[in-house]
């Protein structure tokens, strides 16, 4: 079998754990249906190997269906029909492996899976088409043909874009002027609907950056106190964004480039691959009517560096790209291009590997928005920037929840949208009156805790979205 | 117009559509609540230099929200109208990037005290991804409708609880939220959740008040002075809630008993009635011939209900003053007529409740279609000892005194009295004499037909027998009637009586039932047969070749119904299994 050339790939002495797993589901349905499956009963001629496991599992209509999962992608292969991905048959098998150690053994591949594994990772050396991790930068552009074309066309496609983009910023620019003209206060009385328009328009001028701006100002109107100011401030910060567009020529390149980045344009990801051991901070999905937008966080435990991976679901469909929280993997990743980016591609292997997953270095609250400003410098749009809080303690204050320094002196306030969510009493809970460690985004509206870790078990990366 | 408190020119009258507005610029900079004061502006940054930061922006955002065609901001005078926006925008840009840049962290608030020390070890790594596994479960309950092959993890989560507090574990701080959310959602679980969750649950849950139920009963338990800290007990007695007093009257007598009647006797008098009864009710657990005299004296209580639960508690203290004044009463009523053919028990019911009767319990008035001389006799048998009886029949032993005949249909009467005394007085060989054999029908047995009353007097057996005696009723009789009797034996089922069950399920099978007639007991077996049955199972969960059935389709709903079985039992062998790993030594980290 060519797979079991592999076998001894130390992926295999690492077990994801049962909370890791029921991250990769795409959404409730599936977590319960997985969970379902996650015990012997539904399974047959299971085996693991090779870095990978596979199974049979008999469905309800006394079908069964043939499962295989290659963990170092992870990818994800499943003979019944659903659409979900992982399904739940993958799920169960995950997580069947996941909480019970002797459930399934080392074996040796069967041809239905061994044959796709082959597949899989022959093509993963040549293209970057095969399996689950390769569509992430696809996504914002709604699945742009890749692959080699003529270069000339593509040049000719590339200019007759920007010009299209440059009408749609001067067209942004106007309505700014108009809306300023005639004052804030009219753009509440006339709703939502100008605001669509605009963004409709964007999306005409192909700069999906931009219209995603717009519709956030739409809904700043009326949004409750204050609201002036916000959108005051998000039309000035759209005005640069237009005006430096328009300027882009005489911008240094790698602020250009971010530039690019802002309006929509897809940045090339032509940086240095940078191998290391990257521990999965937190994964989060945002999602709109349009689209889901899965974010993951990684710190690499060698370089010290944060990296982004972004992953985007058509509406309703979960992202391809799942990672579990806390594990440590080895993998390339390619940044891309632009001042103040941490976004990157993966590389196709991410192999779990043992090994300590102690959390970022950190600091006080104060150093963590020294880090937010000094961003700013590269990327004036940042809402907000990744940062470790070290020896920090959950407390409230009259306006809610804040992430304090130990010595009692400074603290970081909670945005609100943090403050309502479930993680924030696993945050409290963890740290029990005591400092602990908080990784999160640090920006203008607070701050968002994502993972914490505690002075008692170090090495546990606690998800707190 | 609510604008701010700052005094602003105000050159012009808004147009009407814009009163009401707030415009937000009270603070000055806009910084979200938390965050500390802006920074001194630098006189490098290209705004007018002497004009303060915040007066700027101000004057910036009362033009942008009128419009500049109304309103054209002072320092852009110089400029035409038309290029009045853009310059308002480029300043606004500039001011939200800097006002972003210089964000300073505001003061700390007073934290929250830390959360007290729990010494108990933390779960071994198996069992805790096996906790998060049951609360995910949980938290997402299988869709109504048919349950499939796989097992319920909600139902295995008291399981796994008491597992967990038997071996003195203590939670995973960051799954306290979800165990309380658990047990917020389940009573049932309360107890059990809040003993995992420790002093830190009980911490976490007075920040939320989501968790407040956590904080009654249960909570007042952890804040129980030491039962020998005179001082503290007190005054927890004089001054404590009514819950509170109970648990310390619990506390006290478990280590001290005579001090926890004296802790009783001291406030007796000034008691309300309801709590007397629930004092003297509380004193069942743990009694002991000590208890006698202070039972004795509440006999001669005010209240009705208090008199009869000290003389219930005193009828099962065989050799208390009342269990001897009771044996004379019963003993005259009944006795063996030896002039018959075969040895006959005559009975002579009471002609008359006295209040020396009614002093020691008796009610005098029978429930509505009852006469009132058998009412008397059944109470009065009952709280008689059990052992006034061989002497009174010639030395026959319980088996022989249940298998003599009863003269003038007495025997349900007399037997009733005596099933529920064998209850009250945990009397093991009554209850076995009064029980009959297991293959006897129900109906014609010995004792009592009701099969609550059965189930009863198999818990005073010892656990062994119980299963035993279960396993053969469940072979002669089947699991229809079995569910009550099951339900007061000991889990894991023993090995006979696990083996009775699934053959009996096995029959059901093949005469054609459908599993859903048994899920009852399917389910208590998934909860409580020994892991170690799942071998015998493992040939049941074959999905049988469809046969001209009479019952379409059923073999394949057993086959489920097994599979969920045996994989329900691995499941639950393998979570006693994660439970019991020896912890990891110290220093040695945890795998990811």
């Amino acid at each position: 079998m060519a797979t079991s050339t592999v076998g001894c790939m130390n992926a295999m002495g690492v077990r994801v754990s049962v909370e890791q797993v029921l991250a990769l589901a795409p959404d409730d349905a599936s977590r319960r249906a997985g969970s379902a499956l996650g015990t012997a009963g539904p399974w047959s001629g299971t085996g693991r190997g090779g870095g990978a496991v596979w199974g049979l599992c008999k469905g309800s209509g006394g079908v069964s269906y043939r499962t295989v999962v290659d963990t170092t992608g992870p990818a994800y292969l499943c003979a019944c029909p659903s659409r979900k991905f992982p399904c739940k048959h993958a799920l169960g098998l995950l997580l069947l492996q996941a909480s019970d150690a002797a459930a399934i053994e080392e074996a040796t591949a069967p041809d239905w899976a061994a044959r796709w594994l082959t597949d899989r990772r022959e093509h993963a050396g040549s293209t970057g088409s095969a399996g689950g991790t390769a569509s992430a930068a696809l996504g914002a552009e709604g699945g742009a043909a890749a692959g080699p074309a003529d270069p000339e066309a593509a040049r000719r496609r590339a200019e007759r874009r920007a010009a299209r983009i440059t009408s749609g910023a001067q067209e942004l620019e106007q309505r700014l002027t108009d809306l300023l003209r005639g004052g804030l206060a009219a753009a509440e009385q006339a709703g939502y609907g100008p605001w669509e328009e605009t963004a409709a328009r964007m999306v005409d001028a192909q700069a999906p950056g931009l219209a995603g701006r717009v519709r956030e100002l739409g809904a700043i109107p009326g949004s409750g106190p204050g609201w002036p100011v916000r959108l005051l401030e998000e039309c000035a910060l759209t005005h640069l964004l237009d005006r430096a567009w328009l300027g882009a020529d005489r911008l240094p390149a790698p602020f250009a480039a971010t530039v690019r980045t802002r309006v929509g344009l897809t940045a090339p990801v032509d940086g240095v691959p940078l191998r290391d051991h990257w521990l999965v901070l937190a994964q989060y999905d945002a999602a709109d009517a349009r689209l889901t937008t899965r974010r993951i966080w990684l710190h690499g435990t060698a370089s010290g560096r944060t990296a982004l991976l972004l992953s985007f679901g058509a509406a309703g469909r979960a992202p391809r790209l799942a990672l579990p929280v806390g594990a440590v993997l080895d993998g390339e990743l390619t940044p891309h291009t632009g001042s103040g980016q941490l976004r990157a591609e993966p590389g196709e292997r991410f192999v779990p590997v043992a090994g300590p997953a102690a959390p970022p270095p950190g600091g006080p609250v104060g150093a963590a928005l020294d880090a937010y400003g000094r961003a700013l410098r590269e990327d004036p749009w940042l809402d907000s920037w990744p940062v470790t809080l070290s020896g920090v303690l959950p407390a409230r204050a009259e306006y809610g929840w804040q992430l304090a320094d130990a010595d009692g002196r400074e603290a970081l306030p909670l945005t609100p949208a943090a403050q309502s969510r479930p993680g924030l009493w696993r945050l409290v809970a963890l740290s029990g009156g005591a400092p602990v460690t908080v990784f999160g985004e640090c920006g203008h509206r607070g701050f968002t805790p994502l993972a914490a870790w505690s002075p008692e078990t170090p090495g546990e990366t606690v998800p707190l979205v | 117009m609510e604008t701010d408190t700052t005094p602003q020119p105000q050159p012009q009258p808004l147009p009407p559509t814009d009163v009401g507005i707030d415009i937000g610029t009270g603070t000055g900079t806009d910084t979200a609540p938390g965050f500390g004061a802006a920074p001194a502006p630098d006189g490098g940054v290209a705004l007018a230099g002497d004009v303060p930061e915040d007066s700027v922006w101000e004057e910036l955002v009362t033009s942008a929200l009128l419009g500049t065609d109304r309103r054209t901001p002072a320092r852009f005078a110089g400029r035409t109208t038309r290029d009045a926006p853009g310059a308002l925008l480029d300043a606004a840009a500039l001011h939200t990037v800097r006002r972003r840049a210089g964000l300073r962290a505001g003061p700390a608030a007073p934290p929250p005290e830390p959360a007290p020390e729990d010494p108990r070890e933390p779960l071994p790594e198996a069992a805790r991804r096996r906790l998060d596994q049951l609360l995910a479960g949980r938290a997402a309950p299988s869709p109504a409708g048919r349950r499939g092959a796989a097992p319920d993890l909600t139902e295995l989560l008291p399981q796994w609880l008491l597992l967990a507090n038997e071996r003195g574990y203590k939670a995973p701080a960051a799954t306290l939220p979800a165990l309380l959310d658990a047990a917020r959602a389940r009573t049932d679980l309360r107890p059990q959740t809040l003993r995992l969750a420790g002093p830190r649950g009980l911490w976490l849950a007075r920040l939320n008040p989501e968790w407040r139920f956590a904080l009654r009963g249960a909570g007042a338990g952890s804040s129980l002075p030491a039962p020998g800290d005179r001082e503290g007990v007190r005054l927890l007695w004089d001054e404590g809630l009514f819950a509170e007093r109970v648990a310390l009257l619990g506390a006290v007598r478990a280590a001290d008993p005579t001090a926890g009647r004296a802790l009783l006797a001291s406030t007796w008098s000034t008691e309300r009635a309801e709590d007397r009864l629930m004092f003297v009710d509380s004193l069942r657990t743990g009694l002991s011939d000590a208890d006698e005299e202070f039972l004795e004296a509440a006999l001669g209580d005010r209240s009705r209900n208090v008199r009869a639960t000290a003389a219930e508690l005193l009828s099962a203290l065989p050799a208390s003053a009342l269990a001897g004044r009771m044996a004379g009463r019963a003993v005259t009523c009944v006795g063996l007529d030896r002039t018959a053919d075969e040895p006959t028990i005559t009975v002579e019911a009471p002609h008359e409740c006295d209040t020396a009767m009614q002093r020691d319990g008796l009610t005098a008035t029978p429930p509505a279609g009852r006469g009132e001389r058998s009412w008397w006799l059944g109470q009065l048998v009952e709280a008689a000892p059990l052992s006034c009886w061989p002497p009174r029949f010639g030395g026959r032993g319980p088996e022989e005194i249940v298998a003599l005949p009863v003269a003038d249909d007495w025997q349900n009467e007399l037997h009733a009295a005596w099933c529920r005394a064998a209850v009250r007085q945990r009397d093991a060989a009554w209850s076995r004499a009064l029980l009959g054999s297991p293959a006897t029908p129900p109906a014609t047995g010995p004792g009592t037909s009701s099969l609550a009353e059965r189930a009863q007097l198999l818990s005073t057996l010892p656990p062994e027998e119980r299963a035993l005696w279960v396993a053969a009723f469940v072979a002669a009789h089947g699991l229809s009637e079995a569910f009550q009797l099951l339900g007061v034996c000991e889990v894991p089922w023993a090995e006979p009586l696990g083996r009775a069950v699934v053959d009996a399920l096995d029959i059901a099978r093949e005469a054609g039932s459908y599993p859903w007639s048994f899920s009852g007991v399917m389910g208590l077996a998934e909860r409580c047969l020994a892991p170690e049955a799942a071998r015998q199972l493992e040939s049941l969960t074959a999905r049988p070749d469809e046969t001209e059935d009479i019952s379409p389709g059923a073999g394949g709903y057993w086959a489920e119904a097994f599979q969920r079985l045996v994989s329900t039992l691995r499941l639950r062998a393998a979570m006693r299994a994660e439970l019991t790993e020896p912890s990891p030594a110290p220093g040695t980290p945890a795998s990811p």
